[in-house]
């Protein structure tokens, strides 16, 4: 036996980007999360070739699980043609060489910034949510050390506080993107800053998501058929955008979270924010064999 | 002429505090040497001495806020047992946030200062578990009410309100779970005279009416002789005299007191 049959040949970099041991301390900090869900994992997140808020966390998370066999599909508030989410598309499979897709029927690995598709998600898939500020608590108790023990305590009482003094002085819950939500009736978590939209979307989902934020070093999960329930008073239900009623002016799909297009005379457009749903009514109008899954929403509600 | 310490008019009742033998050091401070207290049910217990002499210490420890170098601390509670310093935090917790009412010297301690009044109070609430919108808004109304806070000021900040406002936003929050004990200190210092002889006729109403266990701290003999049906005397740190008020007041025994009553007079 030679040395030179125990080693491998010359590479210009890690399979996946990252380094063995980074990957191992990834995969262990998963589990972890997915034990706990909700709850926040401090990982030593590594320097990927992007900038710290673009989305690292996901992508490492990403990085590790994907091999040559997983099919990945990169979203971007909804698109999937956005410089920043093109790119993160084409690294994935430069460093791992994965194939990849832009359809959510044929995804195994979705990394996502602020959006979760329209299209339910299947147990074989996993959803990566990147998250810029992954402390639910920061807004209420600036000492992280202090919200750590709340949360061991599950101490949320000011996070309801919170709610109410949104009520008193606005008449209505102001929380928009990123609702706190309690996980499994014990963690809350923020979902990443998704619509009100995409919350219910993660409860008793059949899908794992795995939140990671790469600038704080935190990952947090939401296991498959775990609870998910928006914090809410039991007298004020929660409320979702209301896109129920709208339509795509492009490709006149109705019933879905929309992005708002303002018009030059004050009026708006709207187009469906879930541009690979938006690409397939298209394709269909036009006559192409496309095949859709089932949504979540269905009339523009919910449908469990 | 000897004199009994504790309560001789309600001899037969348990105490609801028993603190005993507390000691308590900062570096080479002594901050409590020493000290026991009794409080009984319904009773208005009152802690007189100049400033420095462990009152808000002494009040720290019954709200479980700091923990005493030596000493016990019981409560006559049901499913309240032993020696409450050896609880955990989140028993302490737990205890502080549902059965102990404080209204702090500071409202700046004892208040959110940006959220509204009515939040303020909501928040005791929260955290024993009510999530009923209707219901927080209804009995923070309630407890402010009560503590005869204006309710067209119902949501205003107390960053906005005067100083007897604050106070009573801060007793609305202690009263509005109707804590077992209600700790007070010094809550009318720093106020003027008018508005401290209203904020101490709602403490004397709110004891009249609900007969709230109470212990209230102030340097200001005044203040102990209107509302409190017993006083404790501290110096440096150690109790020197305690008794009825009037006992105290008509006939003190220790050197102190006297100088303190007649100082007063
Ligand atoms: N957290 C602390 N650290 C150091 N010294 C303290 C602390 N709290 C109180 N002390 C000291 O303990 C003594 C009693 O203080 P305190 O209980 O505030 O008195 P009072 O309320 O009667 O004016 C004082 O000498 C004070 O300086
Ligand atoms: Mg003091």
């Amino acid at each position: 036996m030679s040395l030179k049959s125990l080693t491998k040949p010359w590479q210009p970099m890690s399979y996946g980007f990252l380094d063995a041991s980074a990957k191992r301390e990834l995969r262990r900090k998963m589990l972890k999360s997915v034990a706990v869900p909700g709850c926040q994992m401090p990982y030593a997140s590594r320097e990927v070739p992007m900038a710290r808020g673009w989305g690292t966390g996901g992508l490492q998370v990403s990085l590790t699980l994907l091999n040559p066999r997983l099919r990945v599909k990169v979203i971007d508030q909804g698109a999937d043609d956005s410089v920043n989410a093109a790119s993160i598309r084409r690294f994935l499979a430069l460093v791992s060489g994965a194939p990849v897709t832009l359809d959510t029927l044929g995804a195994d690995l979705i990394q996502s910034r602020h959006r979760i598709p329209e299209e339910i998600m299947r147990e074989d898939q996993i959803l990566v949510l990147q998250v810029p500020n992954p402390e639910p608590l920061r807004s209420v108790q600036p000492n992280m050390s202090i919200a750590r023990q709340m949360h061991a305590d599950a101490d949320y009482g000011r996070m309801w506080l919170q709610l109410y003094e949104q009520i008193v002085r606005s008449g209505r819950v102001m929380q928009g993107a990123g609702y706190p939500s309690l996980v499994n009736g014990r963690h809350v978590m923020t979902p990443s800053p998704i619509p009100r939209w995409d919350v219910p979307k993660l409860n008793m989902a059949k899908h794992l998501s795995i939140l990671s934020a790469g600038r704080e070093k935190r990952i947090f999960a939401v296991p498959p058929f775990t609870r998910v329930e928006p914090l809410v008073f039991d007298d004020v239900p929660y409320r979702v955008e209301d896109h129920g009623g709208l339509t795509c002016s492009r490709s006149t799909a109705k019933g879905f979270f929309m992005n708002e297009i303002p018009q030059v005379d004050g009026s708006s457009t709207y187009e469906v924010s879930d541009s690979s749903y938006g690409v397939k009514t298209i394709q269909n109008r036009e006559g192409d064999d496309v095949e859709f899954g089932e949504t979540w929403y269905k009339d523009g509600e919910m449908t469990q | 002429m000897t004199r009994v310490m504790d309560a001789p008019r309600i001899v037969t009742t348990k105490p609801l505090v028993v603190v005993r033998n507390v000691d308590k050091n900062y570096g080479s401070v002594q901050a409590l040497r020493q000290v026991s207290a009794l409080v009984y049910p319904g009773e208005v217990l009152g802690i007189v001495g100049e400033s420095g002499s462990g009152k808000s210490t002494l009040l720290r420890m019954m709200n479980l806020e700091e923990t005493p170098d030596s000493g016990t601390y019981t409560l006559d509670l049901p499913d309240v047992s032993g020696n409450l310093f050896e609880l955990d935090r989140f028993a302490r917790r737990m205890l502080c946030a549902t059965r102990i009412g404080i209204v702090y010297q500071n409202p700046h301690h004892g208040l959110l200062m940006r959220h509204s009044s009515s939040g303020n109070v909501a928040e005791r609430l929260l955290v024993a578990g009510e999530r009923n919108f209707a219901t927080l808004r209804a009995k923070a109304k309630s407890a402010l009410a009560a503590s005869e806070f204006p309710l067209e000021r119902l949501d205003a900040p107390p960053i906005e309100l005067s100083g007897g406002m604050q106070q009573r936003v801060q007793l609305a929050k202690a009263i509005a779970l109707e804590p077992a004990l209600l700790l007070l200190d010094e809550p009318t210092t720093g106020l003027d005279v008018s508005v401290q002889a209203l904020v101490l006729d709602t403490l004397k109403r709110l004891q009249q009416e609900r007969r709230i266990t109470m212990v209230i701290v102030s340097h200001d003999l005044g203040v102990i002789r209107t509302v409190a049906d017993r006083v404790m005397v501290m110096r440096r740190g150690e109790v020197v005299e305690a008794g009825l008020v009037d006992q105290i007041f008509q006939d003190p025994q220790h050197a102190y007191t006297q100088q303190l009553v007649h100082a007063k007079l």
